[in-house]
């Protein structure tokens, strides 16, 4: 055995990328093979370990010391003093971090670990080594389902974890499969939908970065319950090192044989493809995204029939988030009552969010379901930047609502968000302080609407156009009343007959702004003589 | 794959993994100053490195520290076992560094004539 004293965690991911990451990981390797300590210092490239915007992170073990902004000019600095002669290096140390240690759970008042299930392994395995992810219970799930569940057990357990979809629409997952399943057809496929393109959205591609096997591990056992032997993954195009990383995943399980023919001697033969999409919003809705899997344009089908009865080429289909995905490996290694000891009885788990704006510290995490949005941007966000007051959020995205000071100590849940439920999906909370111009902020979403409309129907394709019209004449100083109640005409009109969510979601924001803002949008505009 | 042998990766893999932030019984503190270094901290460290490596000892950690400011006695090695005192070895080198393993690590009988 090689004893390796020191282990340096660089965390890889599109962000970390950009500051420069492989420059310093070089750097490092480097310096440690000038200092002889090559053997006994080793660097892993870990995941997103969920801070952003504080450049390359470094992680050193067994000291469990993080560092951040680093540069390859500190390289020499970190191997010299802390590897080689045990004194961190103060300057780099990070100071703030969003909070992954102890969150209140309101049910019981207790202070208990950060729920992670989703991210339990990013940040800390290296996701390149399939052994890390076998090593953290990986693959413990696909052996439970055929040794012990069956295709009908797995599909059980998942019912009863009360799992539902974390793509938005929160519908039951077990349901979803259960109706793939005894749909006539076949074959039968899974799909998953990675074209995260939800602005301010990240954090599918920092479970596909930091995780890969976990998504390949659940869309096996969504492949074993429902019966089908193919699966797509439908990725978003720019997300290049979510599908480097996918695909070296997808080759190491076929060389250990968990993916392809009769996998552990199971019977079940299972196999993955990874698709790259080309940048459409639209295509992150369903069927508009098997549209583009089979080679079309990205359009929005008619429902029904849906895509469990008749999806890809006809045949009866399953498409899951990522996200949702990821938490079906562990509910079925562990057991739906272990789940259901997270979260609230009527929706149990964790949801994961991207947190940014004017907060302390901007990044990823996963919160028990109801969370309070307090808590989320005080405990874990590390509260408002520069100390000033809050204004409010725009959660969920540009299909998203705001919610102002009000909502602050809403249970964020699919149940107690009521008609705000949709916005959890994607997770993106972008909070705002007290400098933020809500118009101005309502402006970028309609343009962002505008541009995405895929044209498809008249409602949006319109609809869209004269909403930026108007908005830009309110942020230009020459709105009138009357406009503004044009902006919730037209897009109360839009979300009644609009052919697909895009067209549809689009009265939530407009909507929330003015419930939540209405004094401040209503001064933008001239007042009547 | 079978079932087996996928057990057999994950028990192997998760040895590799705890290593990293693994709970230790032993853990041996090289003091790796300037004077350390200067009087041969560095085979010292790589020496128990080594050793406890060779042994698959995976309870025990090797790690450094700074100055202990007492220059004339480095090397300079403490040696911390649970739930006993720490012993500190002075003027050391990498054979009396193979006799620590041996004798206190493996053994548990700290070895007297090294210690200051």
């Amino acid at each position: 055995m090689n004893l390796v004293r020191n282990h340096v965690l660089i965390s890889i991911d599109a962000g970390t990328i950009m500051a420069g990451a492989r420059a310093v990981e070089k750097a490092l390797v480097d310096e440690i093979n000038r200092q002889g300590l090559a053997g006994e210092i080793a660097v892993l490239e870990t995941g997103s370990i969920g801070a952003t915007g504080q450049g390359v992170v470094i992680v050193v073990y067994p000291e469990g010391l993080y560092y951040a902004n680093v540069t390859p000019e500190d390289a020499s600095e970190i191997v010299e003093e802390h590897l080689l002669k045990g004194r961190p290096v103060k300057r780099l140390i990070m100071t703030e971090m969003p909070r992954q240690q102890v969150i209140r759970k309101e049910k019981t008042g207790l202070l208990k670990e950060q729920a992670r299930i989703v991210l339990r392994n990013s940040g800390v395995i290296n996701p390149e080594n399939i052994d890390e992810y076998i090593a953290e219970g990986g693959y413990e799930g696909i052996e439970r389902a055929f040794t012990e569940l069956k295709p009908a057990g797995v599909i059980k357990e998942i019912k009863d974890s009360g799992l539902v979809g974390r793509g938005g629409a929160a519908f039951t997952t077990a349901m979803k499969w259960d109706f793939a399943s005894k749909a006539p057809g076949d074959p039968k496929y899974i799909i998953c939908n990675a074209d995260e393109g939800e602005p301010g959205t990240f954090k599918d591609r920092l479970i596909l970065e930091g995780d890969p096997h976990k998504l390949i591990e659940g869309m096996m056992l969504a492949g074993y319950a429902v019966g089908a032997a193919k699966g797509f993954i439908y990725i978003r195009g720019e997300y290049a090192l979510s599908i480097e990383r996918l695909e070296k995943a997808i080759t190491q399980a076929r060389l250990y044989g968990l993916l392809g023919e009769n996998i552990l001697e199971s019977g079940f033969s299972f196999d993955l493809a990874v698709m790259k999409g080309a940048g459409a919003y639209v295509c992150g809705e369903e069927t508009a995204l098997i549209e583009s899997l089979e080679g079309k344009r990205g359009h929005p089908r008619n429902k029904p029939p849906y895509p469990v009865t008749e999806g890809l080429w006809g045949k009866p289909t399953v498409v899951n988030n990522v996200e949702t995905l990821a938490n079906v490996p562990e509910i079925i290694r562990n057991g739906a009552a272990w789940y259901r000891g997270y979260g609230t009885d009527k929706c149990p788990g964790t949801k994961v969010y991207t947190i940014i704006g004017n907060v302390a510290t901007p990044g990823l995490i996963e919160a028990e379901m109801g969370t309070t949005l307090r808590d989320i941007i005080y405990e874990y966000a590390g509260g408002i930047k520069e100390g000033k007051k809050f204004k409010g959020a725009l959660v969920g995205g540009a299909a998203g609502a705001f919610m102002g000071p009000e909502m602050l100590d809403a249970k964020m849940d699919f149940v107690n968000l009521k008609e705000y439920a949709a916005v959890l999906g994607s997770g993106a909370i972008l909070v705002m302080d007290e400098s933020t111009d809500i118009v101005g902020m309502l402006q970028s979403v309609l343009h962002f609407f505008k541009h995405e409309s895929c044209g498809h129907c008249v409602p949006c394709r319109l609809g869209t156009k004269q909403l930026v019209e108007i908005v830009d004449r309110i942020a230009g100083g020459k709105g009138k009343v009357e406009d503004i109640e044009s902006l919730v005409k037209i897009s109360e009109v839009m979300r009644d007959t609009s052919f697909c969510p895009l067209g549809q979601s689009l009265n939530l924001p407009i909507s929330s702004s003015l419930k939540y803002f209405r004094d401040e949008v209503y001064g933008r505009v001239q007042q009547p003589a | 794959m079978n079932l087996e042998e996928l057990k057999k990766i994950r028990e192997k893999a998760q040895k590799d993994v705890e290593l990293r932030q693994k709970q230790s019984r032993v853990r041996i503190v090289v003091g790796m100053g300037t004077s350390g270094i200067a009087a041969g901290a560095r085979d010292v460290l790589k020496t128990f490195v080594e050793e406890v490596g060779k042994r698959n000892l995976a309870d025990v950690i090797v790690t450094q520290t700074g100055e202990k400011g007492l220059a004339s006695q480095e090397p300079m090695v403490e040696v911390f076992e649970e739930g006993k005192p720490a012993v500190v070895y002075g003027n050391m080198s990498p054979e009396k560094a193979k006799r620590v393993v041996v004798e206190h690590v493996v053994n548990g009988h700290p070895v007297s004539e090294f210690a200051i």
